[in-house]
């Protein structure tokens, strides 16, 4: 990596590290010196590394990103109103990756639901969280997670105990504004829940113009270790719907107990260069992993899908369906590894990319990649590209319903194969809104580039 | 005024002729059967006239309660009250069954200037109508045709045009593949729909769909062209005969 890229990064890391949260703990100080070390090793990949070949990182490593300070003076509570989620527990908002009570609800939780953030918790019981902290986020073999490593101080922190069901979804949502200039945070949560217990999490990424009225690009590199215990029943979903030109790299690293249940829901509206991380690791037996996305993007985004299922114990069952809809320009990929361990007997993994392009320079990369050292498995793949089917279309119509609203229609139809596996509730419900609406826009925009193409 | 006048239609598909100057002539309150053997441009006239754009007109008119059909899309000739039943159901997973015939009502209602229905009127009116084709409330919440069997297919076409209530119905092949029991249920679901306002258009290959919808004119299509027409009775001399001796008049023609 060139020297100049990373001279940013390096002068960040040392103002950092001065006054970070923890910085006199030595176990935390040498996780992030380490993780600080590997990144500068490796730096941002170029699209000759395998994992990142059809992601053009070159933007990105040449923007002087910095540090975000702390933006939450910028954002007032009513500029959030319209991103609550009805019939969530509580709401948890951290701007520019700091925590803001004056702009979260903590709500009401049953015992033994603690919900706190990173950065008090370093302060107050570090002990507890070093047996977790950065034990599972793969740092050598992700660049991005070695960063946010480097840079982790805040995020959420919440520990459900022992067969305890939480009903409701905990929502955090994690606001990114710029600070005069192009700039970078790493949120970073740790989410632990024990044997027995249920819940569901819903990490909720946007970005809001700084009301000084700033401007600058944003990078927001997030990651999030989330622990399982035995027999744990877990959703948790990824909303990415920031500007169309920001950068989002987010990193879900999954550890699962025995029996553990555990749904990911990712969910790829917005943002410019997108890279979703999903990672995880079924490391007790009888475990079972569903990881469902959708992704849907227009204009130039690009929206990267970075899928790697671990089975390190028998009997687990893992099943990814990804759905891609890719107008206007916009790049998508899917990748999706399985890796089998040797002892991983009895593992049952499916994989199904299915995806839709709507124009002609929409374009989609999808790539399994099965590793299978164990010899008594299935494992099954595989892929779709097509685009809105004309019969289908012609039927809609035959029955009075318009052009536009019979595409929206056969939309809404091809990621409802997503929204069908999410369980019923506020989580879903609020999902489904969003897709609604950004499927009309997609609509809209692949319109207006036929109509403007027309005119040219 | 005729409520379906077409003129010397031609029309292509694919760059091939397959309708090759057919006239024909439905008033509102009549029934009329196009039957003609495989290729002979039955569903093409079918597609033709629910606006299948993929099928060009090349020459020729149609008029539809004295407009011009062929200006329209698909979804304003519905809107205008043209239905065609299709040969081969689309199955459209991922939208419901209900959902997708109250969006379809809806948009024709909100066409013509009327109120959208909510699910709360539509329900009742739509399970009634089921009663009559004797569909399983299941089929309502099924994604449309997904997983239906044949029957259930043709007789979801029929609900549709019970619910959409056209002017126009054109009737495609929608007795293939039917058992003596269903084709009874769809016939009954189509006499039901007999009135002095609507024409209905039933194209089939088959004479025993007559025995339950009695047209009164008959057309025989051969090569693109109507070669024949008569009363009900022409169907039943079809059936005796087959299309041999007409195929071979046209081809002397």
């Amino acid at each position: 990596m060139a020297t100049q890229e990373l001279t940013t990064y390096q002068q960040g890391f040392g103002g950092f590290e001065k006054s970070a949260a923890g910085n006199r703990l030595a176990w935390l100080r040498n996780l992030r010196r380490d993780a600080f070390a590997r990144f500068t090793e490796v730096g941002i990949p170029t699209t000759k590394i395998e994992d990142w070949r059809f992601t053009n990182l070159s933007s990105l490593a040449q923007t002087p990103f910095r540090l975000a300070r702390n933006g939450r003076g910028s954002i007032a509570a009513k500029a959030i109103d319209q991103f609550k989620i009805t019939g969530a527990a509580c709401q948890l908002v951290f701007v520019n990756g700091h925590y803001a009570p004056e702009l979260s609800n903590p709500g009401k939780l049953p015992d033994g639901v603690e919900i706190s953030n990173l950065a008090t918790e370093i302060e107050s019981q570090p002990s507890a969280l070093e047996s977790w902290l950065g034990r599972y986020l793969d740092t050598k073999r992700d660049p991005f997670s070695a960063l946010n490593t480097a840079f982790l101080e805040d995020g959420a922190f919440i520990h459900i105990e022992k067969g305890v069901v939480l009903e409701a979804p905990i929502h955090l949502l994690f606001v990114s504004t710029s600070e005069s200039g192009p700039t970078m945070t790493h949120p970073r949560n740790l989410i632990v829940a024990e044997a027995g217990s249920q819940a569901t999490f819903i990490e909720d990424y946007i970005s809001l113009p700084n009301a000084g009225g700033t401007e600058g690009r944003l990078f927001c590199n997030t990651a999030t270790e989330l622990i399982a215990g035995d027999n744990a029943a877990i959703s948790h979903y990824m909303i990415e719907r920031e500007d169309t030109d920001a950068f989002n790299v987010s990193t879900l690293r999954i550890e699962q107990g025995r029996n553990a249940s555990v749904a990911s829901h990712s969910v790829l509206l917005g943002g410019g260069i997108v890279r979703n991380n999903v990672h995880p690791v079924l490391n007790g037996e009888g475990g079972d992993c569903l990881i469902n996305g959708l992704f849907a993007g227009t204009g130039r985004q690009h929206l990267d899908n970075y899928m790697l299922v671990e089975h390190a114990k028998p009997h687990c069952g893992s099943r990814q369906f990804y759905n891609g809809i890719l107008g206007g320009r916009a790049h998508g990929v899917f990748h999706g590894r399985i890796i089998v361990h040797k002892d991983a007997q009895k593992t049952d993994a499916k994989q199904t990319n299915r995806n839709l392009l709507l124009s002609d320079e929409a374009q989609i990369d999808t790539k399994p990649q099965l590793e299978i050292y164990a010899d008594d498995v299935k494992c099954t793949h595989g892929a779709t590209i097509g685009q809105i089917e004309e019969n289908a279309l012609f039927y809609l119509r035959s029955r009075g319903i318009e052009e536009a609203a019979a595409r929206q229609l056969l939309l809404l139809a091809f990621a409802s194969e997503c929204l069908d596996r999410m369980a019923e509730g506020p989580a879903r419900t609020h999902v489904e809104g969003l897709i609604h609406g950004h499927l009309t826009h997609l609509i809209r925009a692949s319109a207006n580039g036929k109509a403007s193409e027309a005119a040219g | 005024m005729s409520l379906l006048e077409i003129k010397n239609l031609h029309a292509t598909v694919g760059g091939v002729e397959i309708l090759k100057g057919i006239n024909l002539t439905i008033d509102a309150g009549e029934v009329h059967s196009i039957m003609g053997p495989n290729g002979s441009g039955k569903s093409t006239l079918a597609q033709v006239l629910a606006r299948r754009e993929s099928y060009e007109v090349t020459q020729g008119e149609i008029l539809y309660d004295g407009k011009d059909l062929i200006a329209m899309k698909p979804e304003e000739a519905a809107c205008e009250g043209v239905f065609l039943a299709f040969q081969y159901p689309v199955e459209i997973p991922g939208i419901s069954n209900a959902y997708f015939l109250r969006s379809a009502l809806n948009a024709i209602r909100k066409y013509r200037g009327q109120e959208e229905m909510d699910a709360m009127d539509f329900l009742p009116k739509l399970r009634e109508k089921m009663k009559l084709l004797e569909m399983d409330d299941k089929l309502l919440n099924r994604s449309v045709n997904e997983a239906f069997s044949g029957g259930e297919k043709k007789r979801n076409e029929i609900l549709q045009m019970a619910v959409l209530e056209p002017r126009l119905a054109i009737l495609d092949e929608t007795d293939s593949g039917l058992d003596i029991d269903a084709l009874r249920i769809v016939a009954q679901g189509v006499n039901a729909m007999r009135s002095p306002e609507r024409a209905i258009l039933v194209v089939t290959h088959y004479q025993r769909l007559l025995n339950y919808i009695v047209p009164d004119r008959v057309h025989v299509l051969v090569d693109g062209k109507i070669a024949r027409s008569g009363g009900p009775e022409l169907a039943l001399e079809l059936e005796a005969k087959g299309y041999g001796t007409m195929e071979a008049a046209a081809g002397r023609a």
